[in-house]
Formats: structure tokens, C-alpha cells, sequence
């Protein structure tokens, strides 16, 4: 490896380090949470390996113990993930360079820290050639990664020996919450999240939790729609802008 | 309750594949391309669009308690929300709710 480029790996390293802290506990969660819903520890531990995308897959392991069809739980957890396709598109112009093998790598570990950090990193260093940015990139996950798959194990292997007094059944609900308070970060947000919940509730009489999806494909129009209302109200509004 | 078998499998692999399809999109198949600002725009609500919905009724009726709303469960979820939306840290809040859950579920009857 050139030098320059093994120093923007251990630059990367450097900067995702830190979230082991988040990422440790919350794969350890995960595997505790998924055991609690019955799910075997391979299964759980599998999971984490091949999906790789936490709030996809504490989506999936709700909606298999509550026996959903096959169809709408992929749905409602591929739409928890669809924001990847954002990042996918905004650090695509970044890594053309790169092989097709390159690329069908750095696909499979796309994840919110080398997205938000290698965009910081591109765009502070735009001399670097793809090396040096690949390299970066695969520096942040690459300490980071293996921290998810052996915290879920190792959660998923502790899960299955708490008793119920714990009351563990709310561990999943409380992640849920905690995941959605920060994002609820402008007014369009805020509205997408409340017309999720009211139009989830009214529809709980279907079957299937086909009121989930109905209330998803609302909330995504009701923030897209007050995102828009709020932009074309700023424009006209000289006065204060 | 056990969740094993053939359904449980069928879901790894095809979210597996989904998310994997969906990481890839732009990094492998459509290259140059780019979405258009209202594809954009809806995309930037997926998550707040889907979870909270999902967690609604798991805080209102929750299966412990038969379905029945339950006095310590929404007290630890009020103040999951709270924690998260002040702090902005994912893990203070689900300890902060845990640590609600357990002291309400020890005070209250």
C-alpha cells in the first residue's frame, strides 16, 4: 500500500474509532432484543452479518414476532432503509474510479459513519486520488464492522438467559423512540412522525400490518408536502428571511 | 415464543438483498445518475415515516399487559422521547427509558 493511502486508512480508523462506544452497546442490544422475540442466536447472529443496517433489522425482528406476512414486513424494512439509496447517490461521484469489485464492496459496508465522515473527508481533501479516498472510506468501517457482528453474538448469547422479569418486552419499543427522537430535528420531520402514529393507530384494525405501510406511504407525502409548503412560504416571505 | 424455519431464513436473505440492492444503487448500477429533487425529498422522511408508526401501538397496548395500557411503560417511553429529543443521544435515552421502566414497574403497583 502506498503510503499515502495507508495514511488515509488510519486517518479513517481514526475518525470512526469513537462509535465503537455507540455501535458496542447497540448491537449488544440488538442480539439481546432479537433473542427476547425468539429469535435463534444464528439467525440473529446472521442477520447482523449479511443486513448489516440496525434499525432495519430491529424493524424486521419486531415484525417477525408479531407473524407478519413475508412481503410487508420486507416493505416496511426495506423503507427504514431506503435512506442508504441517499447516500449511495451522494458518494457515487466520489468513488468512480474505483473497480466494480471496489464498488460492490463499498456497498456492502455503506453505513452512516463512512457516509457522513467520507463526505467531510472529500470534501475538506478534494486533491485525493480514489486510493487515498477508498482508503479512507474502508478505514472507518473496517475497525468499526466487526464490532456489530460480535456484539450482536454476543448479546444474542446473554438475550437467551435473562429472565422475563427484566421486562425486556419494552427494550424494542424504547430503542424505537430513542432512534426517531433526534431525528425529529425541523417541523417536516415533526409532522412525518405524527401523521405516522395517528394514521398507524387508526389503521390498527387491518390485518397484516397493512395499516403500517399505509401510514408509512402518508407520513413520507406529509413531510415531503410540509418540506415544500415551508420552503415556498420562506420564499415569499422577504421580510424575514 | 420460537421463530425459526424456513420464513425466518426467507427474511435474512431477502432483506439481506434488499438492503444490499439499495446500498449498491448508485455506487454500481446507475452510476451518473442522480434523483430527482422529489424522490429526494420524500426519501429524507423514510425513517421518521415508518418507525414511529411502527412504535405506537407497542407503547399504547403492549402485549405484557394483555393489551392493556400500562402506567409504567408509557412513563419510560415519555421519557425516552424527551431524553432524545434534549440530548440527542441514542443511548442515554434507551437507558434513561430502561431506567424509568424499572423504577415505575417497582413503585407503582
Amino acid at each position: 500500500m502506498r503510503p499515502e493511502v495507508s495514511r488515509a486508512f488510519r486517518r479513517g480508523a481514526a475518525a470512526g474509532l469513537p462509535f465503537i462506544l455507540v455501535l458496542g452497546p447497540f448491537a449488544l442490544l440488538f442480539g439481546v432484543v432479537a433473542t427476547e422475540a425468539g429469535l435463534p442466536v444464528l439467525e440473529t447472529f446472521v442477520m447482523s452479518v449479511l443486513v448489516l443496517a440496525g434499525a432495519g433489522q430491529f424493524t424486521a425482528v419486531q415484525l417477525l414476532a408479531e407473524q407478519t406476512p413475508v412481503l410487508i414486513l420486507l416493505a416496511a424494512a426495506l423503507t427504514v432503509n431506503l435512506r442508504m439509496a441517499m447516500y449511495s447517490a451522494s458518494i457515487a461521484p466520489y468513488l468512480r474510479g474505483a473497480s466494480h469489485w471496489q464498488r460492490a464492496l463499498a456497498a456492502y459496508c455503506l453505513v452512516d459513519q463512512n457516509y457522513a465522515l467520507g463526505l467531510l473527508e472529500y470534501e475538506k481533501r478534494p486533491e485525493q486520488g480514489i486510493a487515498e479516498r477508498l482508503g479512507f472510506y474502508f478505514g472507518v468501517v473496517v475497525p468499526i464492522m466487526p464490532v456489530w457482528h460480535g456484539f450482536t453474538l454476543v448479546g444474542a448469547l446473554v438475550g437467551a438467559r435473562i429472565p422475563d422479569a427484566f421486562a425486556l418486552d419494552f427494550a424494542l419499543p424504547i430503542t424505537f423512540l430513542a432512534m426517531v427522537a433526534p431525528a425529529l430535528r425541523t417541523i417536516p420531520h415533526v409532522v412525518a412522525a405524527l401523521v405516522s402514529v395517528g394514521a398507524a393507530l387508526l389503521l390498527a384494525f387491518l390485518p397484516y400490518q397493512i395499516g403500517l405501510l399505509g401510514a408509512a406511504l402518508l407520513a413520507m407525502c406529509a413531510g415531503a408536502a410540509t418540506e415544500q409548503a415551508l420552503r415556498r412560504r420562506r420564499g415569499k416571505g422577504v421580510a424575514w428571511s | 415464543m420460537e421463530l425459526n424455519g424456513g420464513k425466518v431464513w426467507l427474511v435474512i436473505v431477502l432483506l439481506a438483498l434488499g438492503t444490499y440492492l439499495i446500498r449498491w444503487s448508485f455506487l454500481g448500477l446507475f452510476g451518473r445518475k442522480t434523483f430527482p429533487e422529489w424522490v429526494l425529498r420524500h426519501l429524507r422522511y423514510t425513517p421518521v415515516a415508518v418507525l414511529p408508526g411502527l412504535v405506537a401501538p407497542l407503547v399504547l397496548w403492549p402485549e405484557a399487559t394483555g393489551g392493556e395500557p400500562d402506567p409504567a411503560r408509557l412513563a419510560a417511553a415519555l421519557v425516552t422521547l424527551a431524553l432524545g429529543c434534549t440530548t440527542r443521544n441514542v443511548l442515554a435515552s434507551i437507558l434513561g427509558g430502561m431506567a424509568t421502566l424499572y423504577l415505575a414497574l417497582w413503585i407503582l403497583p
